[in-house]
């Protein structure tokens, strides 16, 4: 048969193509650095080895099959009629039984396991998680710190991730470091992560939540203990006061535009407002609503037509501001930063 | 404006119900009409093609939306189809190809088949029948016609709250996504009705259960499938319903609902669905392999017990679609356990079909080649599945191109391989003619391919990090060869299609006659002739054994032992009012979509009209006589 031939030649350059070509770690369940993942990981390669083993021997009874009773030319004899086979039938009941057991009983360990609440001797991080048409909202309970879009976490420390959704179902996916839980309006839910490592892992929303779903994204960064200590401190004494004379035109256009939805600590704003992502040390971040690098140029973009990068997108568009109010915004935000102590 | 072309075309309908029509020539001329023919219609055979029309019409809809998904997925930040318009042609998509495509074109082989294979002259209810068709295309045409008039439902094919609930979805988009699944979705649970009657109680002598040719057994435990799966279907769309246009508060949060609630539903429905759309491609390629085997069924015991047990089994493992919910560790293992069983009863057909094979005389017809290329497909497709129902690994997998990879292995495997090998094996029996067999092949092959293009790189893109039901993906993370390749193996799927148009024009136009028994039969459809007569069997035949005909042929009898003496034969009579129910329903709908609550109400009372006249129709139906039968050549 030339095309099963093809046909597995096929499936195998493409399975080394993929497997050598690498997917990029940062977002990859194939290439976890959490142990969450690991153990996710263990089991789709376990379940993957039993099935390849059924698929396998399924192809080569089928190859067999189909080489070996074509009908010849000229060939007109009348295949005897078989009822079938009591034993046959049995041992293709029980074979792929026992495989299952095999399959069951690490899956059923393995999802009691990953459920387990960490113990405080691991000192977990809790982090309220909460989902809103097309962002989310990262509040640190203990620390008692809000940011947005971009979530800090110490390597080597069990992340315990409490979610809610504001609005519609939205899901919460880090590839990297092990899927996946719901968040869902009216109803808590829990996800326990860890990172081996420093680095920055992809968040994705995975749950249709609205036009701009596929650009609901989110970042992850790991540090080393001292460093994340680090970071909540500038977080916890955030100073939000403009420097320069521009800067300080934005201070006070975000009091008069944007201060209902956005809140920035330690500005000098009576209100902070919560329709929007936190925009304290927005400066810092490396992305603007998850989706452009952070940068001036791209902030004044977001800022004339955020549903130009966003569909459907719930800011409001600021295009009628003038461009010297613009840039104002623009240096302000940026200015932003944790206080370096 | 629309209310009152509404009022007009009711206004229309009414003057013709009850006053017997404009003038008594029209009506005549009317009546002489092969359209009136078509739309009056209670012959299984014909409801069966009207079937073939509308699901080959949905499908090329369906398909189209498939190839702009494609298309603007092809390339990184595409810029072709963005936002709420994507997810409007990714809603559709789902819900056409499930609703408007699967279904109805697996009833239209079941229509086409079954009472023939059952040696029946009509279903149970020829009346219902129609009616069930009309309502299937009425919601069809409802859900469709959204594209023009306010735009389509962007929720999903799952539509779940709250984002389906009016503060997320104001539009009238899920208004048309509730009514119209809802009108076709009372159809559907009829037809299943009617098939479960009609094979309880139409079989022909002889013809004892465990006689049963393969796709009726998968036509009785799909609609019996139906029974209990579509009412929850029907119970969430009225409560969606209410939540949408009469402010209740089911699934509202703010309003003390839960969201949740609507998953399970839905999932009650949803998963048992996704066995009403492949067991009867299971019987299609059932009867195919044996057909183009030369060899009965192997184990045909343990092939019927596998169907019932997959039936039942496939209620209780809806969860598995909810496992990242955070329903808890019990209940996930619990279904995770159950999703797992039903791997055994499925393996069980899989080995059976091999071993139908083993030892027997293949022949490569485009249906066979579409059954064995099933058998691959499927597997593939069902190993993914068995490993989505491991609950870790689903948390990775959930929501994710992995999950696309897989639905699409079994849909397109399974399903639709299915619908094709059906169409190529029972093409001369529905319309008298063979499909060219050459074409046959390049469109299996074209098909086959570009299928496994497309969708075989998906897994890796789940893998990879890209969710599901996203208008874009970002470069820079490997998914870059995938989505090419995906969107290139559609296309080839593009040309697979357009060589089966080709071939059914053709064939339409020119085809050669087909005889009664053109691939050496062994069921009663192969008994007479092709297309057969509206009466299907001049006599009904004694049965004497699985695989009926091919037992007399073994024995050298030309045809099949009658069990009764040529007499009259009681034939329903054709009526128009399924369609014109149908009509009422679809100006309801439409009503309510636009929550016009008396537009829906003057629908109604259509449809209530026409319950009321056919209520006290006294129609008992016609004979056709002996003597009729030998003049058109059946001897005695
Ligand atoms: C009506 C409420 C509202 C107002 C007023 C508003 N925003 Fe927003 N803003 C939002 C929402 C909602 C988002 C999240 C959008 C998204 O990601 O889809 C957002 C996002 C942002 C972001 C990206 C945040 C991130 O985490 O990357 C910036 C920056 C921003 N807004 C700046 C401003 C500025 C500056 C103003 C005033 C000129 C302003 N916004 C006024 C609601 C508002
Ligand atoms: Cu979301």
């Amino acid at each position: 048969m030339k095309f099963v031939k093809a046909k597995l030649l096929m499936v195998i350059g493409m399975l080394t193509w993929f497997f050598t070509g690498c997917s990029n770690p940062a977002l990859s369940v194939v290439k976890p650095s959490g142990e969450v993942g690991k153990m996710q990981l263990n089991l789709i390669y376990l379940s993957t080895a039993i099935m390849t083993l059924v698929t396998v021997v399924v192809a080569v009874i089928y190859i067999y099959v189909v080489i070996r009773f074509r009908e010849r030319p000229g060939d007109t004899h009348i295949p005897k009629q078989v009822e079938g086979s009591t034993v046959l039938e049995i041992v293709w009941t029980v074979i792929p039984i026992i495989l299952l057991i095999i399959l069951a009983v690490p899956t059923v360990s393995t999802t009691f396991q990953i459920e387990k609440r960490p113990a405080p001797s691991q000192h977990p991080v809790q982090i309220n998680v909460t989902g809103y048409q097309y962002w989310w909202k990262f509040n640190y309970p203990q620390a008692g710190i809000t940011t947005a879009n971009e979530v800090h976490i110490p390597a080597g420390r069990p992340i315990e991730f409490v979610m809610q959704s504001h609005d519609v179902i939205h899901a919460f996916w880090v590839p990297s470091l092990g899927g996946k839980r719901d968040l869902e309006p009216g109803r808590m839910n829990r996800l326990i992560l860890k990172a081996d490592k420093p680095g920055t892992y992809e968040g994705k929303c995975t749950e249709l939540c609205g036009a701009s779903h596929a650009l609901m994204n989110f970042r992850v960064i790991a540090h080393q203990t001292a460093e994340y200590d680090a970071w909540i401190r500038s977080m916890q004494k955030v100073n939000s006061q403009a420097k320069s004379v521009l800067a300080k035109e934005g201070q006070r256009l975000v009091g008069q535009n944007c201060i209902g939805c956005h809140a920035i600590r330690n500005g000098g704003y009576k209100v902070l407002g919560g329709k929007g992502p936190e925009l304290t040390a927005f400066g810092q971040r490396t992305r603007i609503a998850g989706v452009l690098d952070n940068n001036p140029q791209n902030l004044r973009a977001w800022l004339q037509n955020p549903q130009n990068v966003k569909p459907g997108s719930r800011m409001p568009s600021f295009a009628h501001l003038e461009k010297k109010q613009i840039d104002a915004l623009v240096e302000y935000l940026e200015s932003l930063k944790g206080s370096s102590q | 404006m629309t209310t009152i072309i509404v009022l007009l075309v009711f206004a229309m309908f009414l003057g013709g119900i009850f006053t017997g029509g404009y003038t008594s020539r029209y009506v005549k001329r009317m009546e002489e009409s092969s359209i009136w023919g078509w739309i009056t219609t209670v012959d299984h055979k014909r409801i069966g093609i009207l079937y073939l029309i509308s699901g080959g019409f949905f499908f090329a809809v369906g398909g189209l939306e498939a190839l702009l998904i494609r298309i603007q997925l092809m390339f990184p930040n595409a810029k072709f189809l963005v936002g709420d318009e994507y997810n409007q042609i990714l809603s559709m998509h789902g819900t056409t190809m499930i609703f408007l495509v699967a279904m109805p074109l697996l009833f239209a082989l079941m229509n086409a088949v079954v009472p023939l294979q059952i040696g029946a002259r009509d279903v149970a209810f020829p009346f219902l029948n129609a009616l069930g068709f009309w309502m299937y295309f009425a919601g069809a045409l409802l859900l469709n016609i959204s594209w023009l008039f306010g735009g389509a439902p962007d929720a999903g094919w799952t539509s779940y709250a709250s984002l389906a609930l009016p503060d997320y979805s104001p539009g009238p988009g899920v208004n048309y996504y509730v009514l119209g699944l809802q009108i076709s979705g009372i159809g559907t649970l009829m037809s299943g009705i009617n098939f479960l009657v009609t094979i309880i109680n139409m079989r022909a002598p002889g013809m004892s259960y465990l006689r049963l040719p393969m796709f009726t057994w998968a036509t009785f435990v799909t609609s019996a499938l139906i029974l209990f799966a579509f009412p929850p279907l029907t119970a969430g769309l009225f409560m969606m319903m209410f939540d949408r246009l009469f402010g209740s508060n089911f699934f509202s949060v703010t309003g003390g609902g839960n969201v949740i609630i609507w998953e399970h539903i839905f999932w009650i429905f949803g998963h048992p669905e996704v066995y009403i759309l492949v067991l009867p491609a299971f019987g299609v390629f059932s009867d195919v392999l044996s057909n183009f085997s030369k060899k009965r069924i192997f184990g045909y015991h343990s092939m019927v017990f596998a169907l019932v047990l997959i039936g039942f089994l496939g209620f209780m493992v809806w969860l598995h679609h909810m496992f990242t919910v955070g329903l808890g560790d019990v209940a996930n293992s619990v279904f995770a356990i159950a999703t797992m069983a039903i791997s055994v009863p499925t393996g069980i057909k899989v080995f059976n079909w091999l071993f139908t094979m083993w030892g027997g005389r293949l022949r490569f017809t485009t249906a066979m080649l579409y059954a064995s290329g099933f058998i691959v497909t499927f597997v593939m497709g069902g190993v993914t599945g068995i490993m989505l129902a491991v609950p870790p690994a689903d948390f990775q997998f959930h929501d994710s191109y992995f999950v696309v990879a897989h639905f699409h292995y079994v849909i397109l495997g399974g399903t639709v391989f299915g619908i094709l090998a059906g169409v190529y094996y029972w093409w001369p029996k529905m319309f008298g003619s063979l499909l060219n067999e050459k074409l046959g092949k390049w469109n299996f092959w074209t098909f086959f391919l570009g299928m496994h293009l497309t969708f075989f790189p998906q897994h890796f893109l789940g893998l990879f990090g890209m969710p599901r039901r996203v208008f874009t993906w970002s470069p820079g993370y490997r998914l870059e060869l995938g989505n090419y390749l995906s969107t290139i193996g559609a296309f080839l799927m593009l040309i697979g299609v357009i060589f089966m148009v080709i071939n059914v024009l053709l064939t339409l136009t020119k085809g050669a006659p087909a005889e009664s028994d053109p691939w050496d039969g062994r069921t009663l459809e192969w008994t007479i002739s092709s297309p057969p007569p509206e009466y299907n069997f001049a006599q009904l035949p004694l049965v004497r054994g699985v695989d009926a005909w091919w037992l007399e042929k073994m024995e050298g009898n030309e045809k099949m032992t009658p069990s009764e003496p040529l007499g009259a034969i009681h034939m329903p009579n054709a009526s128009h009012l399924p369609f014109v129910m149908a009509v009422g329903l679809f100006i309801s709908g439409f009503g309510f979509v636009f929550q016009t609550s008396e537009v829906g109400a003057i629908g109604l009372i259509v449809v209530i009209a026409t319950l009321f006249i056919r209520s006290f129709q006294e129609d008992h139906g016609h004979h056709i006589e002996p003597l009729e039968l030998s003049e058109k050549g059946v001897n005695h």
